[in-house]
């Protein structure tokens, strides 16, 4: 085995332009391969990052006034949706992981000794942040059960609220803050990058504490709903729009009077653009690799066109045709090895250092975030690679193999 | 050694096939010098290569050193080559880019001879070549008598039971001619069988026995007489 090895090492470096050559256009196919592919996926990290840290199934339904006449009520009328609509959801439609409420009383002053910030006030129960999983609390903890069974006056606020208030790294936890004029103590802060930022520029207190401050009873602003693993997000707002509107008397066909949007939707398009984007990088990808192949097989049929006297001889000494055929497969699996993970460790390389320019200068491109191989990618490149190396040196070593000794003689 | 009855070859060239040897007898003792003789088209490389099993027959027997050589594949050929047999070609044919001592090495490296082994043994046969000096001179810093020594050593070296010799003198001058034919009687005498083919006269007279080839038979075989120069040597 080391001899054969050493075999080839030595024909390779017999023909260093043509090793080198046929191995750059190894090195090239991958590397645009990898390359491709790490900027694809930097796209992608990109265009989900603008979805912010919201899980991407939610779905959200909220009211707003009629359009349309229904059962004898004309259009412009006011729709409230409440807390018996959620429990009627919950109850009446299977499917559904986590509901949860939200009430908004919009924009409201919020002040912690000389420093005020202008934020959000909303009003949850503790599910809303085990709907919304994903959001990081980076100081104190999420609303909790107690917090809304007794009614206290806690809050969590977002961090843009959190930098105002606490400008000089303050631990905002603990602290009493004036929300609206009444004081509340935080327990949490949280980050939510959902609407560019803006949903960081909220103050969020227990439901009940909410209902007391702020009136208005069992009314909600906005159900927020996520189905269960394998139920259909399209599926269940279609059949919790349909009660919702019965229950409010609302026209089916009426999408002011009750409204809903579904992170299914543009997750979809944007699922559908990046495997189409994807067929595409594989698709030049693999071409520019099938450059690289079919430069191999060439260099191959020549090699053994060159060599059929050397083969000729070799045979006529005693060589098995599995070892010459097994001699000129190894020999280019191993060309197209080298210069296959070279181009791979390059391109990895690259990619790593853009990403880490981006990273460290903290410039943010448009949609472009983060580009990267994965494990499993870098792999199939692999495999792809030594698959390639064989199939470029097959057709060469098996026609090397029906070489005769003494037609490869007479060749000069 | 090589007992051969009744051999004959086609080739199949357009549609109308070859005959080219044409129910072939001839018998090789151990141990033996022959010579095989016969001007162009009389089939003798044919014959040569059927003996080299470079090539197949279509009928007839064959049988080297025991054995019979009947249809075999590619693969069995290549073993029963380099278990029985060692070549040398009128052009040498000894790979550019190896050193002597490489290529003599190399039927052992097809016989699976670990590298000392190998190189070691490359080398003794390299000394009785008379080329001690030479071990790491490429072939193209060769003479052409020099490098017609390599190929003898190589063809020595895995100690084969018959040398092949194909015109081994026809690349060579006269004064080169003598000293390799002094080589290969030297050779014999260490009890090899070899097989010379050619066709000059003065190389067959130097064996012991000349097989006559004429149009794809064997027409006579006669015992040579000793030449002035076989007598030299």
């Amino acid at each position: 085995m080391l001899d054969g090895l050493q075999e080839i090492l030595f024909t390779l470096r017999q023909n260093k332009l043509r090793t080198l050559l046929t191995a750059f256009g190894v090195f090239w196919g991958i590397f645009m391969l990898v390359l491709l592919l790490g900027a694809g996926r930097g796209m992608q990290n990109g265009v989900y990052d603008d979805f912010g840290s919201d899980v991407l199934d939610f779905i959200i339904v909220w009211s707003g006034t009629t359009s349309t006449a229904y059962r004898g009520m004309g259009p412009g009328r006011q729709v409230r949706l409440d807390l018996a609509d959620i429990q009627a959801i919950s109850q009446q439609i299977s499917g559904i992981r986590i509901i949860s409420a939200e009430r908004n009383a919009g924009n409201g002053t919020i002040t912690y000794q000389d420093k005020n910030s202008n934020a959000q006030i909303g009003g949850i129960p503790d599910e809303y942040f085990r709907l919304k999983e994903d959001i990081p609390f980076n100081f104190g903890r999420k609303p909790n059960p107690l917090d809304v069974e007794e009614i206290r006056k806690v809050v969590v606020i977002g961090t843009s609220v959190a930098d105002r208030l606490f400008p000089n790294g303050e631990e905002p936890v603990g602290k009493d803050i004036r929300v609206k004029d009444v004081v509340m103590k935080v327990t949490g802060v949280f980050y939510d990058k959902g609407n560019r930022g803006q949903n960081s520029e909220r103050v969020m207190m227990p439901l009940s504490t909410f209902q007391k401050l702020y009136g208005e009873g069992n009314l909600v602003n906005t159900i927020w709903l996520r189905p269960q693993k394998g139920v259909d997000g399209f599926e269940l707002e279609k059949k919790v729009l349909e009660l919702v509107k019965r229950r409010h008397d609302v026209a089916s066909e009426d999408i002011r009077g009750i409204s809903s949007f579904n992170m299914a939707e543009p997750m979809k398009r944007v699922t559908g653009l990046f495997i189409g984007i994807n067929v595409f990088i594989w698709f030049v990808g693999l071409g520019t690799l099938t450059a690289g192949i079919v430069g191999i097989s060439n260099i191959m049929i020549i090699t053994v066109k060159e060599r059929t006297k050397e083969i000729g001889i070799r045979k006529a000494l005693g060589a098995t045709p599995f070892k010459i055929v097994s001699t000129l497969l190894l020999e280019s699996t191993l060309v197209t090895g080298f210069a296959g993970y070279l181009g791979l460790v390059v391109g990895v390389g690259l990619l790593e250092l853009v990403a880490f320019a981006l990273r460290s200068t903290g410039a943010k491109l448009p949609y472009f975030l983060n580009p990267s191989v994965d494990f499993q990618l870098a792999i199939t490149a692999l495999l792809l690679l030594v698959g390639v190396g064989i199939l470029a040196g097959l057709m060469p070593a098996l026609r090397a193999a029906k070489i005769t000794p003494t037609e490869a003689m007479r060749a000069e | 050694m090589i007992e051969m009855h009744g051999i004959h070859k086609y080739y199949q060239t357009g549609n109308q096939p070859l005959h080219v040897l044409k129910g072939v007898d001839m018998q090789v003792r151990e141990g033996e010098l022959v010579a095989i003789m016969g001007s162009s088209g009389s089939g003798k490389s044919t014959l040569l290569n059927i003996l080299g099993i470079l090539d197949s027959y279509d009928s007839g027997s064959y049988v080297l050193g025991g054995q019979q050589v009947g249809k075999l594949g590619e693969t069995e050929a290549a073993r029963l080559r380099n278990k029985m047999l060692g070549f040398v070609f009128q052009s040498f044919n000894l790979l550019p880019f190896k050193n002597a001592a490489e290529n003599v090495a190399l039927p052992l490296y097809y016989q699976g001879v670990g590298r000392r082994e190998r190189n070691r043994r490359a080398e003794e046969y390299l000394d009785l070549v008379g080329l001690s000096d030479r071990k790491t001179f490429m072939p193209n810093q060769l003479s052409g008598g020099q490098k017609q020594r390599v190929a003898i050593a190589r063809a020595l070296v895995h100690k084969p039971k018959v040398i092949l010799a194909d015109e081994p003198t026809g690349a060579l001058d006269s004064t080169t001619t003598r000293e390799i034919m002094a080589l290969v009687k030297d050779i014999h005498r260490r009890g090899n069988t070899i097989i010379v083919v050619t066709h000059e006269q003065d190389v067959a007279n130097q064996t012991q026995r000349q097989i006559l080839l004429k149009d794809g038979l064997v027409t006579s075989t006669q015992i040579s007489e000793p030449s002035p120069v076989a007598a030299a040597g």
